[in-house]
Formats: C-alpha cells, structure tokens, sequence
C-alpha cells in the first residue's frame, strides 16, 4: 500500500466541527515515557463503555487515560448525516489534542475508525480490539442473527446491536442488561458502510500494532481476527470465553493487563 | 514498543581534522538548520524514520518567522492566514475544530509550540545557536559526501565544527528585504519602512501612508492604512486579482480544491473565478484599480476582501507605479505627484543562504538557487532545502510532505544506496521544474511559486517511487 499525499476531497469538504466527550484519568505517577492511552469506542458505544473499568486500571498502571465518543454517540454532540471520514477526523482532532504522542485503542467498528485516524495522525502505537471491519458475509450473518436491530438500515433506519451478541453469560444479566440500554442506536449510514470490507489505509510513522479479541465473540469471527493481524504482520492475542465487549464483559481485566504489557514490552 | 527518547551519544570525540580545528563526528544523524514550521517538520519526519537530529535555531524558541518575538519575524499584530485551515495545518496533527477558518497569526506560534511538545522535538534542538559554515567533506568509506557544519552561539562564542551525514536547510525566506532602487530615494525626507520593521497600526495613525506593493502583506497594509492613517495611497505596477476570503458560503480555498479535486480544467476554472467576481465586487476599473492584465491564478494570489471594500468608500486611492522619490514628494509613473509622511515598502523578500557556497545550491546570477524537485540541491545528494517554495496555498502542508520525502530518501540510500542515487539522477534529469499549470508573470516574487496540486502530486509520486520495492 502507497502513502496516500492527495486528498483533496477533505481538503474541499473538511468535516463540520462538533462537540466531542473526552474523559480522562491521570495516574498519581507516570514514568516519564509513558505515552498517553486513547480509548476510541465502537459505533453505539460512549466513552462510559471505557470508563467502567479500563480507564482507571490503565491510569493505576501509569498511563495517561483517556476515552473519547464519537460524533453522535455518548455525550459527544451530533452532525447530521455523519460520514466515515467525520468519524476518523473526531479520533485525529482527540489525539493531536493530547499532550503527547498518543497509543490509539479502537473497538469494534472504532477499530476501523482508528486503523484510518493513523494512516493521518502518527500514533506511538496501535490496538484493534475486537474489529469489525465490515464484509458482506459478516453483514449478513448480521441480519441473520439479529434481524429485528439490523433490518431497519436498509430503508434508512438505525441499528441496535443485541445484548447477547456483546456480553457473554458470565456477565451478571442485570449489569449486561444496563449496558445495553445505555447504547445509542447506529445511524443506518455508518452500518451500511460496513457493508463492503473495508480495508484502511497504511499507518504514517510505522507504529507497531496488536490485535485482541475473543473466538467466541458473535460478532467478529475468528478469522476476521486473524486475518486483520495478519495484514500486519502478527497473529490475534484471544480471550476465549469472552463476548464482543472486552472492555465491559465479566473478566475485563485480563485482555487490558495484556494489552499494557506489550505496551511497556521494550520492542514490540 | 521502545520509550526512549533516542538521545544520542552527545559527547563524541574529536577525530578529525579540518584546516586545524576538530571537527566531532556525529555519524548518521542529520543536521536541520532552523526551528520555524519547516525546521520543525524536517525534525519530526527524520525522527520519524529513524534518524538522529540535531537542529539549530539562531533564537531561543521555535516558530520562526511565525515567532512575533524573533528579529527576523515579519509578522505584524494584525497578521492572519490568508489560506483556511484545512489546508494550511501539517496533515498528520490538525488544527483544533475550534479556531476560526483564517487563524491568527499568534494561535499559529500555540500550534508549533504544541507540534515541538506533541512529538517531543526540542530535546533535539539547540536553541540561540548559529551556523555559519555548512561545507561538504568527503567520506573516507566512500559513501555519499558528508556535511561539516560550524556552528556559534547566536550572541557570539567559539566555533565548532561538526560532521553530519545529511543537511536539511529550513532557514526560512521571508526575513531578508528586497528593496527596489529608485531614483532620488536617498534624498527624501519622510520615513521609509520595509513591510519586514511594520509592527502594528499605531505607527501609521496620523499620517499620510504611501504602501508600495500588491502582495498580500501590501494589501494587509494598505487597509490597515485606511482605517488607521489619514491618507492612504497604495502603488501597484499592475492590475491583480483580489480572492475574497469567502465565497459561495465558504472558504474561498476550499472552493478551489473542490473545482481541483473535480479536476476542472484551467480554463473553466478562471472563467468560474471571474463569474464569482463579477457577480459580487463586479469591474474593478469602476473603483479606480487598474484592470487586471493577466488571467487569474497567473500570479501568487492576493486574498483579501477588504481591500476593495476600502477602496470603494474612499480609504485607499489606489496609485500607479512610484517614478522617482524627491525631498518631500513622490513622482508616479502618471506624473502626479504626491506628499507622503511615510512610505511602506512591501516590496517582497529574498532568499539568503550565507552559511553555504552558493554553487551548492546552483545559485543564478540573481540569487535564485535551482533545485531539483524545488527541495534537493543538484550537486550532492545529501542536501536539502525545506520550504522554500511559495505556493498558491499555504506551506505547511507541502512542508511536512517534503520532509517526508527527504527522509524516506536519506532512509532508501542507507538501505539500497544504487536505488537511490539511481532515482536521484532521475529526478536531476528532470532540472529545475516549475509546478505551476500556468505561465507566471515573471520576477522574483514568482521565483518559487508552486501550484500545491501540481507540486503535492510530484511529491507523492516520488514517494510512490521510494516505495515502489522497499
């Protein structure tokens, strides 16, 4: 894949600004090279998912932390009809805001977000948990398992994910449960755009990368996860057991302990 | 993934020598000279890829030219962008949503400041230090030349002299005056001010201004002039295109790109520009402007809705070329004579290299050095000049990609030496190409005039090039 100079199409049309929720938790000592953390939810999800409980253990492990929503999520404002690229520009405008050289964290179709915010914005490194990288097969095994939420977006509505797709049974039901009913639905533009695999373009600055999920997530399948490490250079860390929500499900700090070690891994 | 700051070994030992003095290798690291916008991209790119930087910078904090504090600083309290965000921030750390569209030029000095924290560059900068000497010096392993660079400090000091493997000269082009002669100019009376000694709008309430020069700064001038002085002449040498900052609901600039990124052909480009103007400020001869004698996008853009606006209500009399300068009056070239207390001379700047031969830089008789690719010196390919390109668009941008490229290549020659200097040749078989899709008008002012398309393009495919097997 080639540098990409040209983009005269943002240049043209640069995304609306809007108001953006950035939470943040400062460690009580940080060895001086420890670079910032930015979480980036999926679509659906707020900066809340990321402040439950990987917020405060990454800030416990020394790491600036910070968790953002995109447009139209959480606590962040809205722009009508948010495009793809407004989505990459709201992770850029975060990380180039930040003190620091930042690590960017993606989640589900945040992944995608943040795999494309870092073929623009040189972050230290990167972390893809649990990507959705879109792909007719994986939108149809969608609309199979989950007709009622998917349906609507192909005349135009919105997308509710299913609670049993995100969280795994060992996860309280009234916690899952409140979980759920604070997602926000996903405008039916973002999830058609899922439609196609999308493949993003090549990281500025050679950051190294991990990609973390679970083989039995009902959203990513296996392969998925394979195939997006693979494309750079490596092969998943698996949680097995796990739903799609890492960072929310029953055993959230076993993926985020891993993901800080190779953080602070010398060379990874 | 590693933290470490990539501090190099900063006490080498001296074992070489050069006419008696030491000369203290420091192997592969590459020097930049300056720590304005262009210095400070070439000094993250080069980290970026790996290299070891050293960079110099002659005052005590970054931002050049930008740096209202610094000598050489050509801003004055009023300054503001004339091109809109989008397109004047480095493409990999945006501006924040939150500023205006045509930033100050004070929030401009905030940005490269957070740029130099952001990616830790003034760990490798050595600020108030001065280079007075770049010469080139073989190497004795027979790879490509090297670099002794003498450096002092900017208050005086011993030199020093060290061995670099590359040199990115990012010293900037906007601090030395150009100054027209005219006849009888020693013998006036009034004051005359370079646009470079114009600070803000107090030195000019009061009197009668004449503001010599169409280019952006002159125009800048001649408003504040309207709304500050009690007169206020402003001598052009022909008829210009005046950009306003908005049209269509939107900045001017990005109206241009979008007709770019369509790929409108030129043509239809200027008869969309000359529409738009029609139908908004309409005949300038009407307002007593000379009527443009070119094509728009034929010379650098002049942005600036205001001029017009003043000119219609009487605060700028607009004037012909200056003939000749006497004790207390100025000649036009239509013979009417006028009687200026101070005349401001926005005559433009010239590039100055003192610290390098100017064969180096294949410097003309005029002071114009040719460069391959408007960045790399044709004689050695370990040389570089950043940012020394004006484009119809602002210059971080292309900056940031030029350091990229010039990185990417010290990085390909370090790794695949025959490649490189293959496509180095290359690129000097295509000489001192001009990026523009138009014929300038021709003078000094157009000396490095890009087309950001056209020039952005290029880099890009030499980019493609570096690529293409590494």
């Amino acid at each position: 894949m080639r540098t990409v100079v040209m983009r005269p199409r943002e240049w043209a049309h640069p995304s609306p600004p809007v108001h953006r929720e950035v939470l943040s938790a400062t460690p009580e000592e940080s060895p001086r090279s420890a670079p910032p953390v930015l979480f980036v939810p999926g679509y659906g999800h707020g900066a809340w998912a990321y402040a439950e409980h990987w917020l405060e253990h990454t800030a416990g492990r020394g790491f600036p932390a910070y968790a953002m929503s995109l447009r139209g999520f959480g606590a962040s404002g809205s722009t009508p009809k948010p495009r793809f690229a407004d989505y990459v520009h709201d992770v850029t405008q975060v990380a180039a805001s930040l003190p620091r050289q930042a690590v960017i964290v993606g989640h589900g179709a945040g992944a995608l977000v943040v795999a494309q915010a870092m073929a623009r914005y040189p972050a230290r490194a990167g972390v893809l948990v649990s990507p959705v990288f879109g792909g007719p097969g994986a939108a149809f095994g969608q609309l199979r398992a989950n007709p009622a939420g998917t349906l609507p977006a192909l005349f135009g509505g919105a997308v509710r994910l299913r609670r049993t797709h995100l969280f795994s049974r060992q996860l309280q039901g009234s916690v899952s449960q409140g979980y759920h009913q604070r997602l926000d639905r996903i405008p039916g533009a973002a999830a058609r755009h899922l439609v196609r695999r999308r493949t993003p373009e090549r990281p500025v600055g050679n950051p190294p990368l991990l990609v973390v999920g679970s083989p039995d997530d009902r959203l990513v399948s296996r392969t998925t996860l394979e195939r997006v490490a693979r494309d750079n250079g490596g092969a998943p860390l698996l949680f097995p057991g796990m739903g799609h929500d890492l960072m929310l499900d029953a055993r959230w700090q076993e993926p985020i302990d891993a993901i800080l070690d190779w953080l602070e891994k010398p060379d990874a | 993934m590693a933290y470490d700051s990539g501090q190099d070994d900063l006490a080498p030992v001296a074992t070489i020598w050069r006419n008696g003095e030491p000369v203290y290798d420091r192997g592969e690291t590459v020097c930049v000279i300056g720590a304005g916008g262009s210095g400070l991209a070439a000094v993250k790119n080069l980290r970026e890829q790996g290299f070891g930087v050293d960079c110099y910078e002659r005052e005590t904090g970054v931002g050049g030219a930008w740096n209202w504090r610094h000598d050489r600083s050509p801003v004055y309290a009023s300054t503001h962008l004339i091109s809109s965000k989008p397109f004047t921030q480095f493409p990999d750390f945006p501006m924040p949503d939150d500023w205006p569209d045509y930033p100050h030029h004070s929030r401009l000095l905030a940005y490269f400041e957070r740029y130099a924290d952001h990616f830790a560059l003034r760990e490798h900068i050595w600020f108030g230090t001065e280079v007075i000497r770049v010469e080139p010096a073989e190497d004795p392993a027979g790879g490509p030349p090297r670099w002794d660079v003498t450096i002092r400090g900017a208050r005086g000091g011993a030199p020093r002299t060290t061995r670099y493997a590359a040199v990115v000269v990012a010293n900037g082009h906007n601090w030395s005056p150009k100054l027209p002669s005219y006849d009888g100019l020693e013998e006036y009376r009034g004051k005359v001010l370079h646009a470079g000694q114009y600070k803000d709008g107090t030195q000019l309430r009061g009197k009668k201004v004449l503001v010599v020069g169409a280019g952006n700064t002159g125009c800048d001038i001649a408003v504040e002039a309207a709304q500050q002085a009690t007169k206020c002449w402003h001598s052009t040498r022909r008829g210009y295109w005046y950009s306003p900052k908005y049209a269509l609901g939107r900045p001017v600039d990005q109206v241009n790109d979008q007709m770019l990124a369509l790929r409108l052909p030129l043509k239809l480009r200027q008869w969309i520009f000359k529409r738009t103007m029609k139908l908004t400020v309409g005949d300038l001869t009407r307002f007593g402007l000379p009527a443009p004698d070119h094509q728009p996008y034929e010379t650098h853009p002049i942005v600036n809705s205001q001029l017009v606006y003043y000119v219609g209500h009487g605060g700028i009399e607009p004037v012909p070329d200056v003939k000749r300068f006497d004790r207390h009056e100025v000649e036009l070239t239509d013979g009417r004579v006028i009687e200026p207390d101070l005349v401001i001379m926005a005559t433009g700047y010239l590039p100055r290299f003192e610290f390098l031969a100017p064969e180096l830089l294949a410097t003309d008789q005029e002071g114009r050095p040719r460069l391959t690719l408007q960045l790399l010196a044709p004689t050695y390919p370990t040389l570089a000049v950043a940012g020394l390109v004006q484009p119809d668009s602002a210059i971080f941008t292309i900056v940031h990609w030029q350091t990229v490229v010039m990185a990417r290549w010290l990085r390909l020659l370090d790794t695949a030496p025959d490649r490189a200097m293959a496509l180095w040749r290359a690129m000097q078989a295509g000489g001192d190409r001009r990026y523009t899709q138009v014929k300038l008008k021709d003078s000094t002012r157009h000396w490095f005039e890009v087309s950001h398309v056209d020039y952005l393009r290029a880099l890009e495919k030499t980019l493609h090039e570096i690529e293409a097997d590494a």
